[in-house]
């Protein structure tokens, strides 16, 4: 474990062998190659620098343990920091103790993957929460959008609000609900279309979605690939709506995935699920050590 | 404007813009070694050194700015159309469709994605908006087998140009990456010189990933240039000109919104300003 930083580092540690503590200078040689790993795994400047500040405060005055390099004992420094900022061990469930119809909100950049998403979520409350779920797109932006989610449903046996033309997306809200309610459904999972978070009257649109679903998730969903943009939006749709969790999807790509890092930072909101695929089985609990690890390159 | 001198902590504010906009630690380590050696010291103005840097990202980024030709002795020109998931391809495909239509010829839309629920029907919506014929199967139905239908077809129809779409798939998935090379190997039985173009699609929100999926598509299906979406989003989409300095792909064109006329030509000065913040 902790090869590739700990590599990198030991150029940098081979002559403090021995020493008792990690001093300052040292320390702050070693975290200017863990800044850079930073950045090339994607972690947004603003939120690599303040983990930076953090790290260097608990590192320096360390004691290096007789059993690890300096190096690997700074390496352990980091990784158990990113995995407390990444929200810790374990996972942090979706949200469902509230009245049913329970409203779930999915919103995000233009194809993040909230449709996908949101039928995948569909299938796993109700296969393992045993709850009737009933999916509705708002999407009347993208082409087919509501037809996708329709399919999506079928694929997945979770029944999905009929599509009527030409509502707008409060309309269909109001309609999901109101049918959620009467036909005694437990939890209504709320599609919406992808927007910019610079675009006003959009978000504008999300914002009264949310005040006539008053959701008890709000679910920002994000792509595992995305790069430094990755605080803009989070801070835009946290500011706008309240993210009460996040989802990381493509996370069975190869990227290293530190737009997770910025995500959580930037909204305080946990990491609930990871996308791991296209197939409707592929959602996942989140799990910080494991991305941890990638992000460190581990 | 209050002059300042362009000393190491300006500079490291710059390397920090650069670093913000995506182009990557080590590119923009180069470009701000590259600026250091010839202005440092100097007095200037934010607005000129924000010129100053833009102008030499732009050098980078020029010989890479080459729209996409129509070689008429192709009729028709074919152009396969691959990405990741999501980045914006079926849409791209939409508004070349309209762009061609706008300039005289005839396209034609291939719904090669048989995966994805209601590709097929977006594809459609994009055929009708467009006015563009809109070749599909069954669901599920093979791409390769579909692509070649679609290509006997555009010749007895005389279509000029036919924009194959694919689903979205991941570089690292290699069942899924063999199988855009067997539509590739079924197109050729038809026409040995095609695919006359292989497009990537690329989300300009990428981080630096980007490059893994370049250099592999490249690899696996010899992309022959890059189309980056989604630049009126806040974005730089700085990936690009570490994008240039390794592979020297062209960059065909950018897609600033969703609708059929959000298309531009790539312009390395524009964009190299956007990425500076000018
Ligand atoms: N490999 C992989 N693909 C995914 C994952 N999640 C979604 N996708 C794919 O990403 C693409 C876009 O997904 P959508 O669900 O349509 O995204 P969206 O956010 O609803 O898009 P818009 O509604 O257009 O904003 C599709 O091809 C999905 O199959 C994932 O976890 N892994
Ligand atoms: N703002 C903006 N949105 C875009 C742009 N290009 C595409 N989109 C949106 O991005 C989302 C995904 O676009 P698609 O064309 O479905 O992407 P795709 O690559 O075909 O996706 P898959 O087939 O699922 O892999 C849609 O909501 C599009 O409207 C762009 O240039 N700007
Ligand atoms: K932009
Ligand atoms: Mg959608
Ligand atoms: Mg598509």
């Amino acid at each position: 474990m902790f090869e590739a930083l700990s590599d990198k580092l030991s150029g940098v540690f081979d002559r403090l062998r021995g020493r008792g503590t990690l001093g300052e200078a040292d320390v702050a040689e070693a975290l200017r190659e863990v800044r850079l790993a930073l950045l090339d795994a994607d972690v947004a400047l603003p939120v690599v620098r303040d983990f930076i500040a953090r790290v260097r405060e608990r590192a320096v005055g360390a004691e290096v343990l007789e059993s690890v390099t300096p190096g690997q004992q700074i390496v352990k420094i980091v990784n158990d920091a990113l995995v407390e900022q990444l929200g810790g061990a374990g996972a942090v469930p979706v949200n469902l103790n509230a009245a049913a119809p329970i409203p779930i909100l999915m919103v995000g950049l233009q194809g993040s993957g909230k449709t996908t998403t949101a039928g995948k979520l569909g299938l796993r409350i109700q296969t393992r929460e045993r709850r009737r779920v009933l999916l509705a797109s708002l999407d009347t932006q993208r082409p087919a959008a509501q037809l996708q989610l329709q399919q999506l449903g079928e694929r997945a046996g979770v029944t999905s609000l009929p599509i009527v033309a030409g509502q707008t997306p409060v309309e269909i809200a109001r309609r999901a609900l109101d049918t959620a309610r009467r036909e005694v459904f437990d939890v209504v999972i709320l599609d919406t279309a992808g927007r910019l978070s610079i675009d006003a009257a959009l978000m504008d649109e999300v914002r009264a979605i949310r005040d006539v679903a008053a959701p008890a998730e709000t679910l920002l969903v994000v792509d595992a690939m995305t790069g430094q943009d990755a605080v803009n939006t989070a801070r835009a749709f946290n500011e706008a709506l309240g993210v009460t969790g996040i989802v990381l999807t493509r996370m069975d790509g190869d990227a290293r995935g530190g737009a997770a890092l910025s995500m959580r930072a930037v909204t305080g909101a946990p990491i609930k699920l990871a996308g791991t695929g296209e197939k409707l089985e592929a959602l996942e609990d989140f799990h910080p050590e494991r991305v941890a690890g990638r992000i460190l390159g581990l | 404007f209050t002059r300042r001198k362009l000393d190491d902590a300006a500079l490291e504010e710059l390397e920090e813009t650069l670093i913000a906009a995506d182009l990557g630690t080590e590119v923009a380590a180069r470009v701000i070694a590259a600026f250091r050696r010839t202005r440092f010291g100097r007095e200037v103005t934010d607005e000129e050194v924000k010129t100053a840097l833009a102008g030499e990202i732009a050098e980078i980024l020029a010989p890479v700015a080459r729209p996409l030709e129509i070689d008429p002795a192709h009729k028709p020109f074919v152009v396969l159309v691959v990405g990741v998931n999501g980045t914006g391809k079926t849409t791209t495909i939409g508004k070349l469709a309209q762009h061609y239509a706008e300039a005289g010829l005839r396209p034609m839309l291939v719904a090669g994605d048989t995966f994805r629920a209601a590709a097929v029907e977006q594809l459609q919506i994009w055929g009708q908006r467009t006015s563009a014929p809109v070749i599909a199967g069954a669901a599920n139905a093979d791409a390769a087998g579909l692509a070649f239908e679609a290509l006997t077809r555009a010749a007895a129809e005389g279509a000029d140009v036919v924009l194959i779409d694919t689903a979205g798939r991941l570089h690292n998935k290699s069942v899924l990456m063999e199988e855009l090379r067997k539509i590739i190997r079924v197109i050729r039985k038809h026409d040995p010189s095609a695919p006359h173009a292989t497009l990537l699609v690329l989300d300009a929100t990428t981080g630096q990933n980007a490059i893994q999926q370049v250099r592999v598509f490249k690899e696996m299906v010899d992309i022959t240039g890059l189309i980056v979406t989604k630049l009126d989003g806040s974005a730089r989409g700085g990936i690009v000109v570490a994008l240039a300095e390794a592979f020297g792909l062209p960059v065909h064109a950018v897609g600033v919104g969703e609708q059929a006329a959000d298309l531009r030509p790539f312009d390395a000065e524009d964009y190299a300003r956007g990425l500076v913040g000018t």
